[in-house]
């Protein structure tokens, strides 16, 4: 009777369905669409009333400070962007350096330190406790502690560095340092989240292929070559994915430390969406930035996805 | 040839020195992540002058003064209050709705659902603000409850779903099937079987909505004003001033710190998991 249910309908739930009457037996035929309506409606509500209006807004020209209405002006927007827009164009490259250098420097830190890890040793919940700290803490609050230290004659950054022997840096303050300052916060604050992800990923693989490999001979850099890395690659594929997803998605902790500055030289997307908005109430060009915003975070995830499901996995 | 075949206690010997090498390595990995919380929690104990010395002063005697400070100078307590109710509230919200469309997908396999919610992952929360800004503005909302609860949930929400499919996934199918059989209606089955099943998951995802929420800068930074602001935004006016306020800011960073720190003590075990759920099975 169970298996006959499962191969009619698509659920395996749909065993009889109690007499009931009126109400309750509508609610209970048709549970599964009104369900989950409330959470739906939600949804298209948050997301899609956003991005439709978004698009909306960018064929607008409008001012928040101004007293004239929106007026539409077509593609404008689209074609100052991308024609004339240096400062867009800024903001790609460094949304690109800083997600690009942040996440490939997370990913090698994270394997080698989740690779040290890999082994039984006392203290383990400790470490797994430092570890999740950075990551769940409040972006503002960690931030401004970075600054603290990244100051740069009282930081305690610059201490370190003059006891080791070198010139203290201007860290935050200079156009050519502030995006590998900041690279170097976000590294503090995400490379945990990849260790623990590939620690769960070592912990979960089977034993025998190093056992074979071990007795016909393998060292332990081919074991690590041929062995570990082919197994993990589903899992560093994840975790690539999140950790990208992510940093594209990046804007408390740079707006905290530099606002964009000095010069721009920290400006990524995120930030020029925002400035454009609420600094120079530009809202139609804000929201045209946001379009393209978008667009450009889902074909780069989505990219990534299909990586994944056509040659990292298995 | 006797030297080269080491004794048991030197073996031994060899043995603990090459584990002392091992924990050695292991601290210093967590030097780094530990350093920058507790130079936090030191500058939140030192006076102005200490916090300003150079070079860092590493001995002292602790004053609560910033904290009173804190407390007292700025109003501290209500921010606390607004963010307690905003992240309170989009989380039960998130719950409510969320709870039964996560076991409906699981269950009854709705994709265009399951997809709606990725993409509200996966959206910069920068495509938002405009909008939300606009809406709210219209509505007279700003700096108000409702709007900071309702642009909240785009954080809560799809994080309480997708922890909460993968759980219901694992709800064996034949625990569901003889709940049915004895005359369990399917909501029944939702309330009595599968989500008592479900409570560490339930745990992972409540913890990590609210602390997510409570973590949340930007929609508090448009949305609200002096009256419900909420404290990431608090704590981001500490250094709006000519002077920086060393020991106000770090008391006030510790104080958004700390529940965080004991909320992830309960659930440490399964937060990576509900990061990344819905990622790492096939």
């Amino acid at each position: 009777m169970a298996i006959r249910a499962k191969a009619q309908s698509k659920s395996s739930l749909a065993v009889q369905t109690p007499r009931t009457t009126g109400l309750r037996e509508f609610f209970e035929r048709h549970f599964s669409r009104l369900v989950p309506l409330p959470a739906a409606v939600t949804m298209a509500l948050l997301i899609i009333f956003p991005l439709a209006f978004n698009v909306y807004m960018s064929l607008h020209s409008w001012f928040v400070s101004s007293t004239t209405p929106p007026h539409f002006v077509g593609i404008k927007n689209f074609v100052e962007i991308f024609g004339k827009d240096a400062r867009f164009w800024n903001a790609v490259w460094i949304t690109v350096k800083f997600t690009a250098i942040g996440v490939f420097l997370q990913l090698g830190l994270g394997l080698a330190i989740a690779l040290y890890l890999h082994r039984d040793f006392r203290g383990r919940g400790i470490v797994r406790t430092v570890m999740l700290l950075p990551m769940v803490s409040t972006p503002v609050a960690v931030a401004l502690i970075w600054v603290v230290m990244f100051n740069p004659s009282l930081g305690v950054l610059n201490y370190f560095l003059s006891l080791l022997g070198f010139k203290p840096l201007v860290w935050l303050g200079h156009p050519r340092t502030v995006l590998p300052s900041l690279i170097l916060m976000d590294i503090w604050k995400w490379t945990p989240f990849m260790v623990l992800i590939i620690h769960a990923g070592l912990q979960s693989l089977p034993f025998t292929p190093f056992e074979a490999a071990r007795i016909d001979g393998a060292s332990r850099w081919q074991l690590f070559r041929f062995i570990t890395l082919p197994l993990l690659r589903p899992t560093i594929a994840v975790a690539l994915i999140f950790r990208t997803m992510d940093s594209l998605k990046t804007f408390d902790t740079i707006y905290v430390m530099t606002e964009g500055g000095p010069n721009n030289a920290s400006e990524i997307l995120n930030i020029y969406v925002f400035q454009t908005g609420f600094k120079y109430f530009h809202m139609g060009y804000a929201s045209a930035l946001a379009v393209i915003l978008v667009v450009f975070v889902f074909a780069v995830n989505l990219f990534l996805i299909r990586l994944r499901e056509r040659s990292w996995s298995y | 040839m006797e030297l080269l075949i080491p004794s048991a206690k030197e073996r031994r010997a060899s043995r603990a020195l090459s584990t002392a090498g091992y924990y050695v390595g292991v601290i210093l990995i967590c030097i780094p992540f530990v350093f920058v919380f507790l130079w936090m929690a030191l500058g939140a104990l030192k006076t102005q002058v200490q916090n300003t010395a150079s070079p860092p002063v590493w001995i002292f005697a602790p004053t609560f003064e910033n904290f009173r400070k804190v407390f007292l100078a700025n109003q501290f307590l209500k921010y606390i209050e607004n963010s307690l109710i905003v992240s309170g509230g989009a989380t039960l919200l998130a719950l409510t709705l969320g709870l039964p469309a996560a076991h409906v997908i699981a269950r009854y396999r709705q994709r265009g659902l399951a997809l709606g919610i990725l993409v509200a992952r996966m959206a910069p929360h920068l495509s938002y603000v405009v909008p939300f800004f606009i809406l709210f503005q219209k509505l007279g909302w700003i700096d108000t409850y409702a709007s900071m609860v309702l642009s909240h949930l785009v954080i809560t929400l799809p994080m309480v779903v997708w922890i909460m499919i993968g759980a219901f996934e694992d709800v064996p199918r034949e625990l569901e099937e003889a709940a049915r059989i004895d005359g369990c209606s399917r909501w029944q089955v939702l309330t009595r079987i599968s989500l008592p099943v479900c409570l560490a998951a339930l745990a992972t995802a409540t913890i990590l909505s609210f602390i997510f929420s409570w973590n949340n800068f930007i929609f508090a930074l448009i949305l609200t004003g002096p009256e419900r602001r909420t404290l990431p935004v608090a704590v981001f006016n500490f250094i709006s001033g000519d002077e920086i306020d060393w020991g106000g800011l770090s008391a006030a960073a510790t104080l958004i710190t700390l529940p965080i720190l004991l909320l992830i003590l309960f659930v440490q075990r399964y937060i990576v998991k509900g990061m990344t759920a819905g990622g790492l099975k096939g």
